[in-house]
């Protein structure tokens, strides 16, 4: 990955991820530790239809197009970090 | 607590069960399994096995359909007997709430333990300052006598390893008026001689074992009745989905809703009465003047402040205004208030003239059902029946200030922004006229009512949205 590409996190706002866990999660980016701050790009995704499989459990993100299930900010985090220290190496 | 927590989204999964049963008219048949289908045989229990899990739902869903667990005189009687009854049932009751037994862990009485990172060192300054002797050591580890410890806390402040610990009873811990104790069998129970509904208990418990009651199948009934259901819509709806406010609107209609009445449009009545009362008790020369909207402000003071009880504006209620709006206006349908609070639910049932309630949690979990996708629809037009002052009824600080700009400059505003035992301490030493202030608003929940118990999304973050909205 090129220095200047970013990784991407989409939070579902669908009504289900809101009502189901995920209301605090648009909040992301003022949780964000400043070292990766900008190497973040966080947008907003319509129900991508994961709830519909009944197995998989809101609320959803994706990361780098990567799904996450039971998403939150901690675990956005942490994911993130990681994704980025390894992007480093 | 934090407020997301799997005790919260399994009520939450419970809540958008019920709901697509109802709807779908398939809740005779299904409510029995439901239990089975969310804890399946081989999956990890959450307790000890995964019959205690279903139990605990089973008891859940109970009191979801608004039955008290006490009044269960059968243990054999199944979920679709009680739905069965719940759908043919006339009236309501005023219990708001319902302690789930098996559900409740017992916690042991608060208290501070040793743990076993005790070292027993040679200081020993758990033992030394502890007031009643009540610290001992044996096999080199201290240990708690609980039958002489005062629960000072002196021996967990000496420690210089951070060995002891307090471990609180939450629900107990939560409650600020001590209106919930353990009864002979370690079961958490709730005493409504003294409880304010303020709802801190179901929020604490880590178990979820304090369920609130719903009117669910009553209002579905009204559906299926083909009556007009109105929606009475709680300003603080604002900041609840990251939406605004008019597709907000669009989905509570989409959800079966006849037509909207804000309770805001109450709320200028509210305003208008309280601030002319306000003025008249000052010129009869009262010390002070309560805000009279929070229903746990008052029942707090009916029960714990009676000595308050003369200085509590006797103005109604936006929502009771709105609820009679609603009658003349729409005189043959069935009215259902959407909003934030326990308080507010107990508040409903008395009025009279409001048939229902649906928390805001509730009105999330029906959207779900329905595959209601707020985001997707076109915006309702704002009845434009309210003020904008009206709405910040919905935030601490924002009824004084509403006053304020009505009654004038003159006054002179407390604000009690959530009820604790603190806040309640000062309550009482103001009852007793020790204030220089002629106007205290008093809201139960932190951040007025965007706080409420029953909210999706919490205050700070609520008041942030719910102002954006309104500007927009």
């Amino acid at each position: 990955m090129s220095a200047e590409k970013k990784v991407v996190v989409k939070i579902c706002t669908g009504t289900l991820c809101h009502v189901m866990g995920g209301s605090e999660l648009p909040e992301l980016a003022g949780h964000l530790p400043e070292s990766i701050k900008p190497k973040v790009e966080i947008k907003g995704m319509t129900c991508g239809g994961f709830c519909k499989d009944g197995n998989r459990k809101p609320p959803f993100v994706t990361i780098n197009d990567v799904l996450m299930e039971q998403a939150s900010i901690e675990k956005i985090v942490s994911n993130l970090e990681k994704a980025i220290s390894d992007d480093a190496e | 607590m934090t407020p997301n927590n799997l005790a919260l989204l399994t009520r939450r999964e419970l809540l958008v069960h019920l709901c697509r049963m109802l709807d779908q008219g398939t809740i005779l048949d299904e409510i029995d399994r439901l239990p089975v289908l969310m804890r399946p045989r081989h999956n990890q229990p959450i307790r000890c096995c995964v019959h205690k899990d279903r139990a605990i739902l089973k008891y859940k869903l109970m009191a979801l359909l608004a039955f008290n667990v006490d009044d269960e005189t059968d243990e054999l009687c199944q979920l679709h007997e009680y739905a069965a009854t719940a759908l043919k049932r006339e009236k309501l009751t005023p219990v708001a709430m319902t302690v789930v037994d098996e559900a409740c862990s017992s916690c042991n009485q608060g208290s501070y333990e040793i743990t076993n990172l005790c070292r027993g060192c040679d200081a020993r300054p758990c033992e030394v300052n502890c007031p009643k002797k009540a610290v001992s050591f044996a096999d080199g580890k201290a240990r708690i006598n609980h039958d002489s410890c005062i629960n000072c806390g002196k021996c967990m402040k000496e420690c210089p390893f951070h060995a002891i610990v307090y471990q609180p009873v939450p629900c107990e811990e939560s409650c600020p008026v001590g209106a919930i104790e353990k009864d002979d069998t370690g079961i958490e129970r709730i005493n409504f001689d003294k409880c304010i509904f303020c709802g801190k208990c179901i929020a604490a418990c880590p178990y979820g074992a304090i369920v609130e009651k719903t009117h669910l199948v009553d209002v579905f009934r009204a559906w299926k009745s083909g009556r007009k259901v109105v929606a009475l819509v709680a300003p603080a709806i604002a900041g609840q989905f990251r939406q605004d406010l008019g597709k907000i609107y669009s989905s509570i209609l989409s959800a079966g809703f006849h037509d909207i009445v804000e309770v805001a449009e109450g709320a200028d009545l509210t305003i208008a009465n309280e601030s002319a009362e306000w003025k008249e008790r000052m010129a009869a020369g009262c010390q002070f003047m309560t805000t009279s909207c929070c229903p746990a402000f008052k029942e707090l003071v009916k029960k714990h402040i009676p000595e308050m009880s003369d200085k509590v504006s006797s103005t109604p209620s936006p929502l009771c205004y709105a609820a009679e709006i609603a009658r003349k206006r729409f005189p043959d349908a069935v009215t259902v208030f959407i909003g934030p609070c326990i308080a507010k639910r107990v508040e409903s049932y008395y009025l009279g003239s409001v048939d229902f309630m649906m928390s805001f949690e509730e009105l999330g979990a029906l959207l779900v059902a329905k595959g209601i996708e707020v985001a997707d629809l076109e915006s309702h037009p704002r009845p434009e029946r309210s003020s904008a002052q009206a709405y910040h009824f919905a935030y601490s600080g924002g009824v004084a200030g509403s006053i304020v700009a009505s009654a004038g400059s003159s006054v002179n505003a407390e604000v009690i922004n959530g009820i604790d035992k603190k806040s309640i301490t000062l309550l009482k030493q103001m009852a007793k006229g020790k204030t220089d202030k002629n106007f205290v608003e008093v809201m139960c929940c932190e951040g007025g009512c965007l706080g409420g118990v029953n909210t999706l999304i919490r205050s700070p973050q609520a008041v942030e949205i719910f102002k954006k909205n309104l500007e927009a």
